[in-house]
């Protein structure tokens, strides 16, 4: 077993025990915070290839208004059949749009992410018998596979539920980033068209990522819709969107954990900001934004690798006994 | 390190923070001079925002006259405090709680509210920002509960806010009173225990409008609608279009219009009104799209070549002044604002607020005040019908079903929804001259529609009570 296995098991660890200790709002907030992460992840991982998606809302409410479809017209109220139909749905959506913006770099390529999200935001708003317009959608509280948990219990049965699937995706995204395919993805960035003369196709490795951001995206917004029990229209607004891309700067690019840490890490600011702060807890927000761009550019995550530096130089030098 | 460089920057930090914080402490909003010069004292700024959970009272705590009773009875209040929604609705609810509070504790209330707090015990409120969207407002909700342990929650202006957070009420078992979302949808669709809303939802208003137009304009043959494309707009364009329908079937419709939320800029919504030439023009705009529209249809002449009703205008009056246009129907959502009946409370009501935030209070805090008395007559009931001592939850709840209580409002009865919904009567009137004494237009026919003639009967939906034709329906 390599330490890397067993730092993995820690924090798997650590979270189940955080979720069971903690209390029902931070722990909702917890639940929160992983699922918007995946957004993050799907924002970082376009990072990877220089490309700045400002329409993570798309695949969230996509994800999220498929389980709240599926749970008024089909009656489907089990968390694992929801959980697919969100993924499936940002995956479906992705594949629709994504031919087009595999083709776009740059400010383009952000702009129409957030042309899509847009146009998306406007269906749901004035397709008003289908969608419920800006009220939106009510939620029941999901089954799994036939059992309903007690409602006392219901809060920690999603938040494992919700651990266990941004687990999954963490993982397969860190696999991901460590096959030829996430190597292209950084190299698109740096040298596109040597990737090409390299004989790889740059538009299928970008078509992948952003079917993979779809799909991880919807799944977000089905496990966030679960848990919150509505969902509304603002879900595909572009605020929610630039929200996703300042949690990504907040977190920074360095680590697949960086979004997660990120998220969360903005979750709980906001609602402190919100409790101490509630007239002016945007411009909180935006302070702290600043800070972080003018210090530490690439996010919090620079903050951990700078200790953990500094740990391993420790270590190191307490080994070879200096 | 570069030690001076993070000197710099945190000096550069907090003179940023310095600068801006007083410059966000909120103002008594709306907030224009008021036009006539009898009354150009400078608006003083409300106490500024303390930082933290603003409580608004924290008294000595005297010994509770109530057996069992908590040292001060905690309130979440749930409002707009950022964003297009606070200026209109969000600070004029909140001011209103601020001062009523303010008034309840030191009692110095009229009766029958001259108990101070709710049965002697202080009030202490917790101000938290809507904003955020439905997602934050239930995480919020849950922190309030579970983190400040607050014993009820009164707020939620967003219909979706309203919907998104009522299930988790439930879940949390948690008093929580809506005090202005428009949605006919919560209690027409689910039972339920914890949540009470103590005005009347959106549709009766538009119900009341038709009412009105039909009596102004017996022989009216075409409307139109100017609404927002939202579920406020098309709820109330619906259901007014639908109400003047099933009065008098051969009335035409001669044009719907949604611009979108904020729109701002009408001229082409307006050519085509002014081009169709409608009899009536029925809009639910408010905040700073009413006012938009309002100064944009003015010097084209909309209101002189259509009734125009506004269901919501009673918010823009004092905003306007004397450039309100003659000939408006001007609706509040119930007896709200200049609509207000004149009783000894409403005056205090009126007083209060104005001595402190200088203009007057318009519907939001008339609906806040509601709410806010809902909940001091329900508990004071609950009390007195617990032999004196302090009530449990479910008995606050058995006094607050079917609950009648007085308010700056009127008499507000919880009679639908299984004694949950409050139903209002509707009033209208009609803009007439300036009056320089309030520094608004006067209004002239004056009519009110009461609570039996608007409102559906207990467990019938609000669209198809209105597609029967009314069933029950008892009006003058």
């Amino acid at each position: 077993m390599n330490l890397h296995r067993l730092g993995g098991l820690i924090l798997i660890a650590l979270f189940v025990g955080l979720g069971l200790l903690l209390p029902g709002w931070s722990r909702f907030l917890l639940t929160l915070a992983l699922a918007r992460g995946l957004l993050v992840l799907g924002v970082v991982l376009l990072m990877q290839a220089g490309l700045v998606s400002f329409g993570q809302g798309l695949f969230f409410a996509a994800g999220a208004y498929a389980v709240g479809f599926a749970m008024r017209d089909l009656g489907i109220r089990d968390a694992f059949l929801g959980a697919i139909l969100g993924a499936g749905a940002g995956l479906g959506i992705a594949a629709l749009v994504g031919p087009l913006l595999a083709r776009y770099r740059g400010i383009f390529f952000a702009m129409l992410t957030l042309a899509f999200s847009m146009i998306f935001y406007g269906i749901l708003v004035k397709a008003y018998r289908i969608t419920g317009g800006t009220d939106g959608l009510r939620i029941a509280p999901p089954t799994f596979l036939g059992w309903s948990p007690p409602e006392a219990q219901l809060g920690s049965v999603l938040y494992l539920f919700t651990l266990v699937g941004v687990g999954a995706m963490v993982f397969l995204i860190f696999r991901y980033l460590r096959s030829p395919l996430g190597y292209t993805m950084r190299a698109i960035r740096d040298n596109e068209v040597r990737v090409e003369y390299l004989g790889l196709s740059v538009s299928r490795a970008l078509y992948l990522a952003v079917l993979l951001v779809g799909a991880m995206g919807g799944l977000g917004g089905a496990l966030s819709a679960m848990s919150v029990g509505h969902v509304d229209p603002n879900l595909a607004y572009w605020t929610t969107s630039g929200e996703f891309v300042f949690v990504a700067l907040l977190g920074g690019t360095g680590s697949v954990f960086a979004p997660l840490a990120g998220s969360i890490v903005f979750e709980f600011l906001r609602t402190y900001t919100y409790k101490y702060f509630p007239y002016t807890w945007q411009m909180g927000l935006g302070l702290i934004m600043l800070v972080i761009v003018g210090f530490a550019p690439g996010g919090l995550w620079t903050l951990y690798e700078l200790i953990a530096r500094r740990m391993s130089g420790w270590s190191w030098s307490w080994k070879r006994g200096a | 390190m570069n030690a001076k460089r993070w000197l710099w920057s945190g000096l550069i930090l907090a003179l940023l923070i310095g600068a801006c914080v007083p410059a966000a402490t909120p103002t008594p909003t709306p907030s224009p001079v008021p036009p006539t010069p009898t009354t150009v004292a400078p608006a003083p700024s409300p106490t500024p925002a303390p930082a933290g959970p603003t409580p608004t009272a924290a008294p000595p705590t005297p010994t509770p006259a109530v057996p069992g009773a908590p040292a001060a009875l905690k309130i979440g209040i749930v409002t707009f405090l950022s964003g297009p929604a606070a200026s209109p609705f969000g600070v004029p609810a909140r001011n209103a709680a601020e001062v009523l509070i303010e008034n309840l504790n030191a009692g110095k209330a009229p009766a029958p509210y001259d108990q101070k707090g709710i049965g002697g015990v202080p009030i202490q409120a917790i101000y938290v920002d809507e904003a955020g969207g439905a997602e934050k407002q239930v995480a919020e909700f849950r922190r309030l509960v579970l983190e400040e342990k607050v014993d009820l929650v009164i707020g939620y202006i967003s219909s979706a806010d309203c919907l998104a957070v009522a299930p988790v009420a439930e879940e949390l078992k948690t008093l929580t009173v809506l005090f202005d979302c428009g949605t006919n949808q919560i209690f027409e669709e689910r039972d339920y225990r914890y949540v009470f809303r103590t005005h009347a939802h959106q549709v009766i208003e538009n119900v009341g409008a038709a009412r009105y137009i039909l009596r102004m304009k017996p022989n009216l043959r075409s409307i139109a609608g100017i609404n927002q494309n939202y579920a406020w707009g098309q709820d109330s364009w619906a259901a007014f279009r639908d109400s003047v329908r099933k009065l008098k079937p051969d009335v035409q419709v001669a044009g719907e219009h949604f611009p979108k939320l904020f729109a701002g800029e009408y001229s082409a919504e307006l050519s085509a009104l002014l081009a169709a030439r409608p009899e009536v023009v029925h809009s639910s705009f408010w905040g700073g799209d009413l006012e938009a529209f309002v100064i944009q249809a003015s010097p084209r002449g909309l209101f002189q070549q259509s009734l125009v009703v506004l269901t919501t205008g009673d918010t823009i009056l004092p905003r306007l002044g004397r450039d309100m246009p003659k000939g408006v129907v001007i609706a509040a959502r119930g007896p709200h604002g200049v609509l207000a009946p004149k009783t000894p409370l409403n005056d205090w009501f009126v007083k209060i607020y104005k001595d402190r935030y200088v203009v007057r209070p318009v519907y939001p805090s008339y609906h806040i005040a509601q709410a806010i008395l809902g909940v001091k007559a329900a508990y004071e009931k609950a009390i007195a019908a617990n032999g004196g001592k302090w009530p449990t939850g479910d008995q606050v709840i058995a006094a607050f079903e079917h609950l009648e209580f007085e308010t700056p409002s009127g008499t507000i009865r919880m009679a639908l929804g299984k004694g949950h919904q409050a139903v209002e009567p509707v009033v209208l009137g009609i803009t007439g001259d300036f009056d320089p004494a309030t520094g608004e237009v006067k209004l002239t026919d004056v009519m009110e529609f009461p609570a039996e003639c608007v409102n559906p009967p207990d467990g019938m939906k609000t669209p198809d009570w209105i597609a029967q034709g009314f069933p029950g329906a008892k009006c003058p």
